[in-house]
């Protein structure tokens, strides 16, 4: 995704620089959201406000509804066939490497310290053996963050150049 | 009504889910088990069909489920909810771009929910291990020896060097066949 942001949004149309692409792409990384459409948004309000955000955001999720629309309909046709049931359950395992995988990645970049490793247990557990909503658990920790950056001596570092694709 | 709880859904989950479209993951798995629009197997044949289609993954999540419980007009308000909070934040933030990044206090809060998110993550893995590798079989946990051999192969494969840049999308093949071979 972001080499083709860059492609088109800083070298050919001069809508961002570079510098304000990798800006972009930390604060994606601490907002909620999507990178694509935070990008969007972003580079549509500079250009034409409010509605250039509107219409850059429609333009960056459209594609996807479509084809993803169609793959839908196509998919329950396809799914009654044997070989195509075998071939999802590999491909269900593959996703749950790809998931443990992530979950490492998110981990190692997120984790920078004692309390981030508590952090990280604490969610994971809470999540698998308690009933509290997920929401509930973000807000706890974004709490928590806070309360510790408050009362301990070291800084949060920030890391401009974290994430994924 | 569907549209209305898919549009509170989605909505939340977007305002929710901090730090790119696998962020979505596990609220969509939470809700899987929830609400009756989706199963978990379902949602992960569509983490592997957004894996493979161009578009950021939350974006292809939401359309899916959307069109999955009500159709087209299902799949837009899924859609536009899910994006809804990062496009209103990211108005915001167009204004107050260099403040909001330094701010200390954003700082302090996102540097407790990033590992978190990371928790929430290798808990929606293992809800997903848990019905495809570690098969629930009373109250005891049954592997499926071939699929965990295949999950392991896997993982050990993406930290190989050589693999390392590999797309998801080589991944999938390879799940792919290999179901079709062992006839999983």
């Amino acid at each position: 995704m972001l080499p083709m942001f860059r492609r088109e949004c800083v070298q050919r149309y001069h809508w961002v620089t570079d510098e304000e692409m990798l800006d972009l792409y930390a604060i994606s990384q601490c907002t909620p959201g999507i990178i694509a459409v935070n990008a969007a948004t972003y580079i549509g309000f500079k250009e034409r406000k409010v509605r250039g955000s509107i219409s850059a955001t429609l333009g960056v999720i459209s594609p996807s509804v479509i084809i993803i629309c169609i793959i839908a309909a196509l998919l329950k046709q396809f799914i009654e066939y044997p070989i195509v049931q075998h071939a999802f359950a590999g491909i269900r395992v593959a996703v749950c490497a790809m998931l443990i995988m992530t979950a490492i990645t998110v981990a190692r970049k997120g984790i920078k310290n004692i309390s981030g490793v508590v952090l990280f247990a604490g969610g994971f557990a809470l999540a698998c053996f308690t009933p509290i909503p997920l929401v509930l658990i973000v807000i706890i920790a974004g709490v928590i963050g806070f309360v510790l950056s408050r009362y301990s001596p070291g800084k949060p570092k920030t890391d401009q150049k974290e994430g994924q694709l | 009504m569907t549209y209305l709880l898919l549009f509170y859904e989605f909505f939340k989950i977007g305002l929710f889910a901090v730090g790119g479209g696998t962020a979505t993951i596990p609220f969509l798995m939470d809700l899987a088990e929830r609400v009756d629009w989706y199963t978990t197997h379902e949602l992960l044949d569509m983490i592997a069909i957004s894996q493979s289609t161009p578009g950021p993954i939350g974006i292809n999540m939401a359309t899916y489920v959307g069109y999955t419980t009500a159709g087209v007009p299902g799949a837009i308000i899924a859609t536009i909810a899910l994006v809804l909070p990062a496009f209103l934040i990211m108005m915001l933030v167009a204004r107050l771009f260099m403040e909001y990044k330094e701010n200390k206090t954003v700082q302090a809060v996102f540097s407790g929910i990033r590992p978190a998110v990371a928790g929430l993550i290798l808990f929606a893995a293992w809800t997903v291990l848990r019905v495809t590798v570690f098969i629930a079989d009373g109250n005891s946990y049954k592997p499926d020896v071939t699929a965990l051999i295949l999950c392991v192969a896997i993982l050990i494969a993406m930290n190989l060097p050589w693999f390392k840049k590999a797309h998801p999308i080589v991944w999938i093949g390879v799940g792919a066949v290999i179901g079709i071979i062992f006839k999983l």
